[in-house]
């Protein structure tokens, strides 16, 4: 295939539609949504890269992914330059092509959406990922580097953990991360359900990691079963990415009732302990017709589908907002409302209310209307009096967001935290301990994925450096 | 994976483990727990720590078989092993000399309350402990408590050890006389046996501190799902506890939470339970 089209060439290609599973079919299962792009769809939309000067898309990603570079080989159909251009720059390719919000990072400046669609990045990404997740052999070996005979400890096997792993590895880093839950990849394990991001892909990464050979000790609680102080001792550097931590709480009558989940309680049960997923699975999971998730990001998308797929008959989002400041990624909120998820927005939950036996009944609600701008520039959503009603629910799930957990800082008194409780880091990572450095949530409060992984490649850059020193 | 280096029974459903695990047995302190993953799709329990032995790089485990887990958990042989224990998890007690304590726990309680009395007693404490059960089948740890406190009561509901009643019995005597009063009280074991004496300390207002356990899936703060009112706030067990000041906590509410999977076990339970006798039927 040739990749030497003119740029009127390039503009004439339309961009590409991924093929997704039928939403009535999908709705019941937890198979993934987005079945991925076809050789010729994946050549093609590639082909619609203008390959421009500015490189725009580059600086919207925030680990600073070649998309150029990787793009261009994938119009040419050469997927090895393509998988190694990739791999090179991002040690998760298929998580990022799959959970990144693209619409408003790489996509976002691409010169291309200035006038039509933008490069559907995202989706290449993803292609060449898989291609090369599925063809090894193709792929140019990576030499093994000489070892520094440095170690360094990375606390946490989330994203931020994974990506400085793997860029500290390629360093010749002797790298160790520790795992507080028993199985990897963090959030992209317990937080992400499988019809977003299918755990063969996680494992498959990590696998990766492994072979360059990082070890991962899991049911290792950093500030528990071993300290900071501890760690300092036995490695030459640490990086702390122990994720987002405690649910933020709703402060309203009722919320500890029967049938009332934290978001992370009801994803967690799901994702990482299979229930409702397996007849046999031990961890069980309430199951109900009509169910209530307060929240509007990511997360409560993810708890809205998956309830929907448990067999909830209507599945709810209770947001105080519009659906313009929802902070969900747009193909969320679009595969959501196909399958059937209502969107009950500018609703504000005032109370839970119980059944004589303390399970939930319903949702207390109260309408909103959109005031000005406050400080994180949304509109500050008001109360409208006399708007109360009640929402009939049976489990009632809490998706507003997390604060910083104090399991690790607690036992780390040197650590400087800010007055949310989140570890203070400077732009390299590096935290008030020489050589602690610390990335991803636990810094920056509850964020993205592609965020963290940007933190785990930058604290890397700076701990090899410091190594070096 | 954890070795399983013992595994004897103290008692109907209850098991006493002890297992390989250095790094939790050198960093345990009285009060604190695990959460133990028998195998790949096995739900995630929380275990008090009865014990620990630093050198041996062990841990022991009292656990009561009560549901589908902790039985397959118990059903494991020595030799064999677990394949995830992550710990010490919760915050460690906190242990002054108070002088005169009483030490209260109520069947599998008993074991929870072993670290603590081990604690108090390290600290120089003067323990009265107070154990009871349904029977004398099920009162556990009396020579080893007892080798710890200056006095050892036991109640059992049907007479069959002890004195006949419940452990409030002779705790209420104990308060009652000004030369016995305890300054402070330490009580573990079921739900309403804990609100009870909270209930006989808070007018005399002597110091009660009780050990929850609530449902708890992490264990480390991430999920929420062992919150409990304790005053005006809500609290995570895991992180914040799992101990807390009796005279604060909402028992009836942690009580029914307690009970929100019941429906969903019951279904579970008859499935393992159909099984056996379809073995056994064979």
């Amino acid at each position: 295939m040739s990749n030497d089209l003119s740029p009127k060439e390039r503009m004439a290609i339309e961009r590409v539609h991924m093929p997704e599973l039928p939403a009535d079919e999908r709705s019941k299962n937890f198979e993934e949504v987005n079945q991925g792009l076809t050789p010729e769809q994946a050549v093609a939309e590639a082909q619609r890269c203008l390959q421009c000067k500015s490189r725009n898309c580059v600086a919207g990603c925030p680990v600073g992914v070649s998309i150029p570079e990787f793009i261009d080989a994938l119009a040419s159909d050469d997927l090895p330059r393509a998988a190694q251009v990739l791999r090179g720059d991002n040690a998760l390719p298929a998580v990022c092509g799959r959970v990144c919000p693209q619409e408003t990072q790489c996509e976002a400046l691409c010169v291309r959406g200035k006038k039509g669609d933008a490069v559907a990045i995202g989706y290449l990404e993803r292609y060449v990922a898989d291609w090369a997740m599925q063809h090894p052999e193709g792929l140019i070996a990576i030499e093994a580097p000489e070892p520094t005979g440095k170690s360094v400890a990375v606390v946490g096997c989330g994203p931020a953990g994974l990506t400085a792993a793997g860029e500290l590895a390629r360093q010749g880093h002797k790298v160790t991360i520790f795992e507080a839950l028993h199985d990897t990849g963090g959030v992209l394990r317990y937080g992400i359900p499988e019809f977003r991001l299918p755990k063969e892909i996680i494992d498959r990464e990590v696998a990766v990691l492994s072979r360059m050979g990082v070890t991962i000790e899991c049911n290792v609680i950093i500030g528990k079963t071993l300290t900071i102080p501890q760690l300092r001792s036995e490695f030459d550097a640490v990086f702390i990415a122990n994720g987002a931590g405690l649910p933020t709480m709703l402060n309203i009558m009722g919320e500890n009732l029967k049938g009332v989940y934290a978001a992370n309680e009801f994803l967690t049960r799901v994702n990482l302990m299979e229930a409702g997923r397996r007849a046999d699975s031990s961890t069980p999971i309430l199951q109900r017709d009509e169910v209530a998730v307060i929240g509007g990001g990511n997360t409560a998308m993810d708890c809205v589908r998956t309830a929907r797929r448990l067999g909830a008959k209507r599945a709810m989002i209770v947001y105080r907002r519009s659906e313009t400041e929802m902070p969900a990624r747009v193909e969320e909120i679009k595969h959501a409302k196909e399958e059937g998820v209502e969107f009950i927005m500018l609703t504000a939950p005032i109370a839970i209310v119980p059944t004589e036996d303390g399970w939930v009944s319903a949702l207390r609600c109260q309408k909103m209307e959109l005031g000005p701008a406050d400080d994180s520039g949304r509109r500050r959503p008001q109360a409208i009096e006399g708007s109360e009603f009640d929402l009939p629910a049976g489990i009632v799930i809490n998706a507003v967001g997390t604060s910083a957990n104090p399991l690790l800082t607690a036992t780390a008194p040197d650590l400087t935290l800010n007055k949310w409780g989140n570890i203070v880091a400077d732009e390299e990572g590096e935290t008030s301990i020489p050589g602690v450095f610390a990335g991803g949530d636990i810094v920056r409060g509850g964020a993205t994925v592609i965020l963290a992984m940007g933190d785990g490649k930058r604290a890397a850059a700076a701990i090899d450096k410091y190594l070096k020193r | 994976m954890f070795e399983v280096v013992s595994n004897e029974i103290l008692a109907e459903n209850l098991h006493k483990m002890v297992l390989v695990a250095p790094r939790i047995a050198r960093a345990r302190k009285a009060g604190q727990f695990v959460m133990v993953r028998l195998a790949q799709g096995e739900e995630r329990i929380p275990l008090t720590i009865g014990d620990a032995d630093p050198e041996a790089g062990t841990i022991t485990l009292f656990i009561q078989a009560i549901g589908a887990s902790t039985r397959k958990i118990v059903d494991t042989p020595v030799g064999g092993s677990i394949r995830d224990v992550a710990g010490p998890l919760g915050k460690e007690t906190h242990i002054t000399n108070w002088g005169r304590v009483a030490c209260v726990g109520g069947g599998v309680g008993t074991a929870v309350l072993f670290p603590l009395v081990k604690a108090l007693a390290e600290a120089g404490n003067e323990i009265t402990t107070i154990i009871g059960g349904r029977s004398s089948r099920y009162v556990i740890l009396a020579d080893e408590l007892g080798a710890l406190s200056k006095n050892l009561l036991i109640t059992t509901e049907d007479g069959s050890l002890g004195s006949k009643g419940f452990v409030t019995g002779p705790l209420g005597e104990m308060i009652a006389d000004p030369a016995c009063a305890p300054k402070a009280v330490f009580a573990v074991g079921p739900v309403p046996m804990m609100k009870a004496v909270a209930n006989m300390t808070r007018e005399p207002g002597i110091e009660t501190i009780v050990s929850l356990n609530p449902i708890m899936i992490d264990g480390t703060g991430m999920c929420g799902g062992c919150r409990v009112q304790v005053g005006s706030e809500t609290k995570f067990a895991c992180v914040d506890g799992p101990e807390f000041d009796a005279h604060l906590v909402d028992f009836d509410g942690l009580s029914d939470r307690l009970t929100s999977y019941r429906k969903e076990e019951a279904q579970r339970h008859a499935a393992t339970d159909c099984k056996i006798a379809k073995e056994v039927a064979k």
